[in-house]
C-alpha cells in the first residue's frame, strides 16, 4: 500500500525530470553549436580537405589539377635517381624527419631538466607565494613567440651577448658561429616552450604527497634514491604531459627554425612551408602535414596509454 | 652568526621537501626566462643602428616605428583583427562553456570538448596550410579577397583560449542563484542576464583579453592566410626579421612586450579576484 502512494507520487515527478533533461540536452547542443561550426569551417574541417588534396596532381603553378595520384605521399618518402630514372629513398626529406625528432626530443629533454626543477621549487614555495612565481613562468609564454625567438637570434648572433661573454672570459678569440646551427634552433625552442613543462609538472608536482618522501627518509633512503625511486615515479603523469605539451609545436615548430635556423637546419614546418612556396607542390605538401599530424597523433597516444596505466598502479 | 647558518643547513637538510640543488637549478631557469628580453629592450634605445654596440641614449627608433606608415599600418590591421576575433571568440566560447560545465552528461559532450581543444593539439603549421588550401578554393570559387577569412581563422583558433577561464570560473560557481531566479519566475534569459552573466564577467573579460593577446600575437596561420601584401604586425615583423634589423625592430618588440604583460597580468588579476 505505501509503495502504492509512493510510485504514484513519483512517477509523473521523474518523467517531468527526465523531460526536463532532455530539454537541457536539447539547450546544450544548441548553445555549443556556434562555436563547433566556427571550429569545423575553420579548425577540423580544413584538415580533412587537406587529406583529400594529398592525393591529387600538382598544378605546376601552384594548386592542383583534379586528377587523383599518390605522387605526392611517394614523394614524402621516394624519388627517382636524376639520371638513370631508379627508386631511391627520399634522402633530403627524411633528413628533415630525423632532424624535426631528434631535436623535438633534445628540446623536450631541455626542458624536463630546468622546468622540473622549477616546478618543483614553486610547488614547495608557501602557498601564498606560489601564484607570484606561477606568474613569473606563465607571463613568457603568453608574449609574442617571435619577439621571444628573436631576443634569443640578438644574443646568439655573432656578436651577441653570448659571443661577448666568452671573449671578455677569455674563452674564445674569435666569435663563435652560434646562429644558424641546430644547436641555435634547440635553444630558442627549449627557450619558447619551457613554460609548457613547467605548468603541467607544478600541478602534479603540488599534488604530491610529502609524507611518503618522509617514509622515504626515515627507511635510510638517500637524496638521490629519494628523487630517482620516490619523486620521479609519483610524478611521471606531469611529466608525460609537459613532455607532449612541449614535442608537439616543437615538432611542427616554423618560426624559431626559420629564423634561428637558417637554410641547413630546416625542419618539417619550413619543408611543408616550402611546398606552398618555392616548391608549388600541393599535394607533397599536405602529405607532409598529413605525415606530422600523424607522429602528433602517435605521441598522443602514447601520452594516453601511459597516463591510464599509471592509473591502474594508482588503483593498486 | 655561525650559528645561524649552521641552524638554517639543519633545517635544509631535515625538510623532506628539499631536493639539493633544485632551486638553485630553478632560479637559473627562471632568470634565463627574462635574461634574453634584457638586451632586445636595452638596444631599443640606442642611439646608433648598431644592435650591439651601445653609443647612447634615445627615442630615435620608438619615434622612427611610430612615425613609419607601413607599421601603422599593419598595427592598425593587428589590433583590429585582435578585437574582432577576441569579441566573436569569447561570445562563442562563453555559450561553449554554459554548455559543457555544470551540467548532467549528455551523449556527445566528449566530442564536443574535443572539437573546442582541437586547435591547441594540432600544429598551428598543419592547420595553417589546411587552411591555405581551403580557402584557397573559396577565393577561386567567389572571387572575394578581404579579411573574413583572417578573422574567421583568428576567431576559431581563439576559442580554447577563451574558453579555458570562462569554464574555470563557471565550474567554481554554485548553481544556487540560479536555481534561486528560476524559482522566483525569473525567465532563463533573465536568468542569464542579472545573475550568471555578471556573475561571470570576471571569466568572460580574462577570456577575451587572452584571446586578444593570442590573436595579436599569431605569426603562423597569418603569414598563410593573409592576403599577400596585407600583413598584420607579426608577420610584417617576420619578413622584416628576413631582412636587415635596426633597432626600430627591437623598439616594436619591446612595446609589444610590454602590452602583452601587461594585458596578461590583468587578466591574472581578474581571474584569481573572487
Amino acid at each position: 500500500m505505501d509503495q502504492n502512494i509512493q510510485s504514484v507520487v513519483e512517477f509523473p515527478e521523474s518523467k517531468l525530470e527526465r523531460l526536463k533533461a532532455k530539454q537541457r540536452t536539447i539547450r546544450n547542443y544548441f548553445l555549443s553549436a556556434p562555436a563547433l561550426i566556427v571550429l569545423t569551417i575553420a579548425a577540423s574541417g580544413p584538415l580533412f580537405i587537406m587529406l583529400f588534396y594529398s592525393f591529387l596532381t600538382a598544378d605546376e603553378w601552384g594548386g592542383v589539377v583534379w586528377q587523383g595520384s599518390l605522387q605526392g605521399w611517394f614523394e614524402v618518402f621516394m624519388r627517382h635517381d636524376i639520371f638513370d630514372g631508379t627508386l631511391l629513398p627520399a634522402d633530403a626529406h627524411l633528413s628533415i624527419f630525423w632532424r624535426s625528432i631528434k631535436l623535438s626530443l633534445v628540446t623536450t629533454l631541455l626542458c624536463i631538466v630546468f622546468g622540473f626543477p622549477t616546478a618543483y621549487f614553486i610547488a614547495t614555495r608557501p602557498r601564498s607565494q606560489r601564484s607570484f612565481w606561477l606568474f613569473l613562468v606563465t607571463v613568457p609564454f603568453w608574449t609574442n613567440l617571435l619577439i621571444r625567438t628573436f631576443a634569443i637570434m640578438q644574443i646568439l648572433s655573432h656578436s651577441g651577448f653570448v659571443n661577448k661573454f666568452l671573449q671578455s672570459l677569455g674563452l674564445i678569440e674569435e666569435p663563435l658561429r652560434l646562429l644558424y646551427t641546430e644547436t641555435a634552433v634547440t635553444i630558442g625552442m627549449a627557450y619558447v616552450y619551457l613554460p609548457l613543462m613547467v605548468l603541467p609538472l607544478y600541478a602534479t608536482i603540488e599534488r604530491l604527497d610529502f609524507s611518503l618522501l618522509e617514509a622515504a627518509y626515515d627507511l635510510y633512503a638517500s637524496r638521490l634514491q629519494v628523487l630517482r625511486r620516490v619523486i620521479i615515479p609519483l610524478v611521471k603523469p606531469g611529466l608525460v604531459a609537459g613532455s607532449i605539451l612541449v614535442f608537439i609545436p616543437s615538432i611542427g615548430a616554423y618560426v624559431t627554425p626559420r629564423l634561428l635556423g637558417g637554410g641547413k637546419s630546416l625542419m618539417l614546418g619550413n619543408l611543408i612551408e616550402l611546398q606552398f612556396g618555392q616548391g608549388r607542390n600541393w599535394p607533397l605538401g599536405a602529405a607532409l602535414s598529413i605525415t606530422l599530424l600523424v607522429i602528433v597523433m602517435v605521441a598522443m597516444l602514447f601520452y594516453v596509454r601511459s597516463t591510464s596505466r599509471s592509473g591502474v598502479n594508482h588503483a593498486h | 652568526m655561525h650559528i645561524n647558518f649552521l641552524k638554517k643547513r639543519n633545517r635544509d637538510r631535515f625538510n623532506v621537501e628539499y631536493v639539493p640543488s633544485f632551486p638553485v637549478l630553478a632560479l637559473i631557469c627562471i632568470l634565463c626566462l627574462y635574461a634574453p628580453m634584457v638586451p632586445l629592450l636595452f638596444y631599443s634605445f640606442n642611439d646608433s643602428t648598431l644592435l650591439t654596440v651601445w653609443h647612447g641614449f634615445s627615442w630615435q627608433w620608438y619615434e622612427a616605428a611610430w612615425n613609419n606608415e607601413r607599421v601603422q599600418e599593419v598595427t592598425l590591421r593587428s589590433l583590429g583583427l585582435a578585437l574582432q576575433a577576441s569579441v566573436y571568440s569569447t561570445i562563442l566560447a562563453t555559450m561553449a562553456a554554459l554548455a559543457t560545465t555544470r551540467v548532467p552528461k549528455y551523449r556527445g559532450q566528449g566530442l564536443i570538448y574535443a572539437v573546442i581543444n582541437q586547435p591547441i593539439m594540432v600544429p598551428e603549421i598543419v592547420t595553417a596550410v589546411a587552411l591555405l588550401i581551403f580557402f584557397a578554393s573559396i577565393k577561386a570559387a567567389t572571387g572575394y579577397q578581404g579579411t573574413a577569412y583572417l578573422v574567421l581563422a583568428h576567431t576559431a583558433f581563439c576559442i580554447p583560449f577563451s574558453y579555458l577561464p570562462i569554464r574555470a570560473r563557471l565550474e567554481n560557481m554554485n548553481l544556487s542563484l540560479e536555481n534561486a531566479a528560476a524559482d522566483l519566475y525569473a525567465s532563463p534569459w533573465r536568468t542569464f542576464k542579472r545573475v550568471t552573466f555578471p556573475l561571470l564577467f570576471p571569466g568572460i573579460l580574462a577570456g577575451a583579453m587572452l584571446a586578444f593577446v593570442i590573436s595579436l600575437d599569431d605569426v603562423v596561420i597569418t603569414e598563410f592566410v593573409k592576403t599577400p601584401g596585407k600583413d598584420t604586425l607579426p608577420t610584417y615583423m617576420l619578413g622584416e626579421l628576413r631582412r636587415e634589423v635596426t633597432p626600430e625592430i627591437n623598439a616594436i618588440s619591446s612595446v609589444l612586450f610590454v602590452v602583452s604583460i601587461l594585458l596578461v597580468g590583468m587578466t591574472f588579476l581578474i581571474s584569481s579576484k573572487k
